[in-house]
């Protein structure tokens, strides 16, 4: 175990962080402004990933297939949100849990009938190939340090959204109480229309990011939204700050405990027991860990403060 | 006629038809149908026991698929080693998913609304991944089921109608131990705990305990609706524990009607039967599943049940 | 003091970020006394209740109940010591008759409910004291509706009923004549003039007529301090409380 070994994977862990973070931050505020329980939003993750590799094969240009699933996604997502969203923000959880689920059947099964079921593997933009050397001896795919960089962006934009304009006011404020929000003028529904629509976006940024490393195929949305609700849960609902953290925090302990704790385990017990015991663990560890988070703060770390 | 009687007929008639079912598909020599109404029934096991806790508890628990995966693996990890004695089997497969559901059940209790779908779904995914990594039984392609259950005597799940006719007695029992349930003293406090918890805490019932007794109860209860799934199927994955079947069976309890004990029948049967005709329709029917599930949610949260039998009284 | 307070509350203290919503408050609740707690709107009085009740933890201070500390007990352990309440906004069980809901409080104080086989419709040991309970307070003939189709006034009564079947030591009533006209409050002071005596009340309320009837002390609360304690005549000549009051109509 090298510790070259270990700065790649740290920063591997980081950049899976990043997108969790990109996921859990649109979902947390929907959560926490509009109580909306949205399984859907890893079909958002799925349709960005999709529309950047249909338009970066057209366009023969990566980033301008990134640059075009964005709006894509977001116009996809506002679509969702006018159609179909709109009659469960006044329903109970039991019948959005349902009924996003539905949508979820739907738009994979859309997927399927428009790209297959097969996977799509879309390669790494030549500018953003290769490796470059963070330090001597220590080689890091450009790409995937280019994730961390528009992840700390996207971060930093956020924040700056959130804390210095006038509508991530009115975005805290829904998020810490909703009918106060409404009861003071705001147009409620342009709000969440926007705040849906911020959420889809920065799914599809996430999605279209995904496409070069991890494999594009119909389904791939609910694998990582199952993460983004730990995410969420050890963050606390409704806070960009417990998404951060939570996000920092499950991709971390994800990526190094895959690589690492089989290594680990074998200096304690004997080598092929912890090659069963290894990945099993590995791949239990972040619910383990928000099992344990939750244990001792059943609201997280960070919760918005309670909405009415 | 009064609405209980006309829910107590509705019953009876199910369970006449469901008692049928054998001997017309022999009649008719279409076993097909034999093996599609037992694999509902045994989905119809699995979804009662989640109205148990989401209809009557208010529990929504998007995990409750994982005890269909337990109970499945109970039965073909011993039958793998060899050990095929089904009442020891049975017992593994109850026994194991009463204590992962109070395991998760008492984590996942001290959170409610959002946080306690989530919690659960993701412990789901969590043995769902554990599954996957069991590579001597099968990973994530899984294997197939070394022998069937044996339970000595006249049972013998190779003999389709017996083996119906077990699951039948199964789910009958069920139902008539699930109605004294919600009547009881314990169905009550469960109920009252859904309807208005601080009421319940402050007449003095640490509704806790109740719900999480109930958490374990539906639990086990799905463990022994996988045990039966995997003498049904011969093979099990663990796709058994996937979140959408979590998905599907609590779609069964809404399509059914929630809360009714009887409704997820009907909706277990009903739904089963739609996969199958929209399946036949066309490669791609879950995009014909999706909006009807969304629109059912939307127009129909009575369910069938409460269709067909009128308002429930109480 | 010849008899023990049933309620002791000594430098209860909560705060809400930058309110303090309870301001070392000192109580003492005798036993028989219905004492009642007045205060103008945002005085903290729900916040205080919540506390006496179990659902809000005190930043600082002792509640002692039955002589016993109570202070870091939830409200099913308080209920289970013999202290019962109703809340601001009717609180019941809706979709259950009246009966079921005076049934649920008698069974939570009666032996175990981890029974899973008989039907708790059919034990008389439930049934009997839910139906005197009811009687009580009047509800005796509407056992069988649904708690959701009572009238508003019905509910309320249906919530001391509850309380009452609890057989409790201390009745914490908040604002129980909230929402109700004048006949159906009036009806609702006499009856709970009839417990005066034989069982501990205290009682959040805003309606001064109920207050003047019912209280043998009053406690009136003004930005989460208790400014005055005293029977009736000498709160109502006291010039601080005058003051609070200043344009609101009430003494």
């Amino acid at each position: 175990m090298s510790w070259a070994l270990v700065l790649e994977q740290t920063l591997n862990g980081l950049q899976f962080g990043v997108m969790l973070f990109l996921m859990a931050a649109g979902l947390t505020l929907v959560f926490g402004i509009m109580n909306l329980v949205n399984l859907a939003h890893g079909s958002l993750y799925m349709v960005g990933a999709y529309l950047a590799a249909a338009f970066a094969q057209w366009s023969g240009s990566f980033v301008l297939g990134l640059a075009l699933a964005l709006p894509a996604t977001l116009l996809v997502g506002i679509g969702v949100e006018v159609i179909a969203l709109r009659t469960l923000y006044e329903r109970d959880h039991l019948d959005q849990v349902l009924a996003t689920f539905g949508l979820i059947l739907f738009f994979n099964e859309l997927i399927s009938i428009v790209w297959g079921r097969a996977a799509i593997y879309t390669s790494v933009p030549p500018i953003l190939g290769g490796h470059f050397r963070i330090l001597p001896g220590v080689p890091y795919p450009t790409y995937r340090a280019g994730i961390i960089v528009v992840g700390i962006l996207v971060s930093v934009l956020l924040w700056c959204l959130v804390t210095r304009t006038r509508l991530g006011m009115r975005i805290r404020a829904g998020a810490s109480n909703r009918t106060m929000v409404s009861a003071l003028g705001v147009n409620v529904r342009l709000l969440y229309t926007l705040v849906f629509g911020l959420g889809a976006a920065l799914a599809g940024l996430a999605g279209a990011m995904a496409g070069p490393i991890y494999a594009v195929q119909p389904g791939m949305g609910e694998a990582i939204l199952i993460q983004v609700f730990v995410v969420i849960v050890i963050g606390g609902i409704g806070s960009i700050r417990g998404a951060m953290v939570g996000a920092i925090v499950v991709g971390m302990a994800d990526t190094l405990g895959r690589a690492f704790l089989k290594p680990m385990l074998a200096t304690v017990i004997s080598p092929p027991a912890a090659d069963k015991a290894g990945p099993a663990l590995a791949s239990m560890l972040i619910y383990l860990l928000m099992a344990a988070v939750l244990f001792f703060r059943p609201e997280g770390l960070f919760p918005a403060r309670s909405r009415s | 006629m009064t609405a209980d009687r006309r829910r107590d007929v509705i019953v009876a008639v199910g369970g006449v038809l469901l008692a049928l079912v054998p001997p017309i598909a022999a009649l008719t020599d279409q076993p097909f149908y034999l093996d599609l109404f037992r694999r509902m029934m045994i989905f119809a096991i699995a979804a009662v026991s989640l109205d148990l806790i989401l209809g009557y508890g208010g529990m929504v628990s998007f995990g409750h698929a994982a005890y269909l995966g337990i109970g499945a693996y109970a039965v073909g990890i011993p039958a793998y080693h060899g050990i095929t004695n089904g009442f020891v089997q049975l017992g593994l497969a109850v026994a194991a998913s009463a204590l992962v559901a109070l395991v998760i059940g008492a984590i996942s209790l001290r959170t409610s609304g959002v946080y306690f779908i989530m919690i659960t779904l993701a412990f789901a995914q969590m043995l769902y991944y554990l599954g996957i990594s069991l590579e001597t039984y099968g990973g994530d392609n899984g294997m197939r089921l070394a022998a069937r259950s044996r339970f000595g005597g006249p049972i013998d799940l190779a003999q389709p109608s017996t083996f119906y006719y077990l699951v039948l007695a199964i789910l009958v029992l069920l139902l008539v131990a699930g109605r004294r349930l919600v009547a009881s003293r314990f169905g009550m406090v469960v109920r009252a705990a859904k309807a208005n918890e601080p009421r319940a805490r402050a007449i003095g019932f640490s509704t806790a305990r109740y719900k999480l007794t109930a958490f374990v109860m539906a639990g086990a209860t799905a463990g022994l609706a996988g045990a039966l799934l995997a003498n049904q199927t011969e093979y099990l994955t663990p796709d058994f524990m996937h979140w959408t079947r979590s998905g599907e069976i609590m779609f069964m309890v809404i399509l059914g009607g929630m809360g009714s004990l009887f409704g997820p029948v009907i909706g277990a049967v009903a739904l089963l039967l739609l996969e199958d005709v929209l399946s036949a329709m066309t490669a791609h029917w879950q995009i014909i599943l999706g909006p009807i599930l969304i629109l059912v949610v939307l127009f129909a949260k009575r369910g069938l049940f409460g269709l067909l039998a009128g308002a429930r009284v109480d | 003091m010849l008899t023990r307070p049933v309620l002791d509350v000594r430098a209860l203290s909560k705060r809400f970020g930058g309110l303090q919503a309870s301001d070392r408050i000192d109580l003492e609740v005798v036993s028989g006394e219905t004492h009642a707690i007045i205060g103008p709107n945002g005085a903290g009085k729900t916040t205080l209740i919540g506390q006496l009740a179990g659902d809000l933890r005190p930043d600082d201070g002792v509640i002692r109940f039955m002589d016993r500390d109570v202070t870091r007990l939830d409200a099913p352990s308080r209920s289970q010591l013999g202290l019962a309440r109703s809340f601001q906004i009717t609180s019941i069980f809706p979709e259950l008759s009246a009966l079921d809901n005076a049934a649920l409080a008698v069974q939570a104080h009666r032996g175990s409910s981890f029974r899973f086989w008989r039907p708790a419709r059919e034990e008389r040991a439930l049934r009997e004291p839910a139906q005197k309970a009811l009687e009580s307070v009047g509800l005796g003939a509407r056992r069988e509706v649904a708690a959701a189709n009572l009238a508003h006034g019905e509910q309320r009564q249906l919530e001391i009923a509850m309380a009452l079947a609890t057989e409790p030591r201390l009745l914490l009533l908040d604002e129980p004549v909230a929402g109700m006209g004048l006949d159906e409050s009036q009806r609702m002071v006499r009856f709970l003039a009839t417990l005066k005596g034989r069982i501990t009340i205290v009682l959040v309320e805003h309606d001064m007529d109920a207050v003047f009837t019912l209280a043998d002390r009053i406690s009136v609360m003004v930005y989460g301090r208790i400014i005055a304690t005293g029977p009736p005549a000498e709160v109502r000549g006291n010039v601080e409380v005058r003051r609070a009051y200043l344009g609101e109509d009430a003494c």
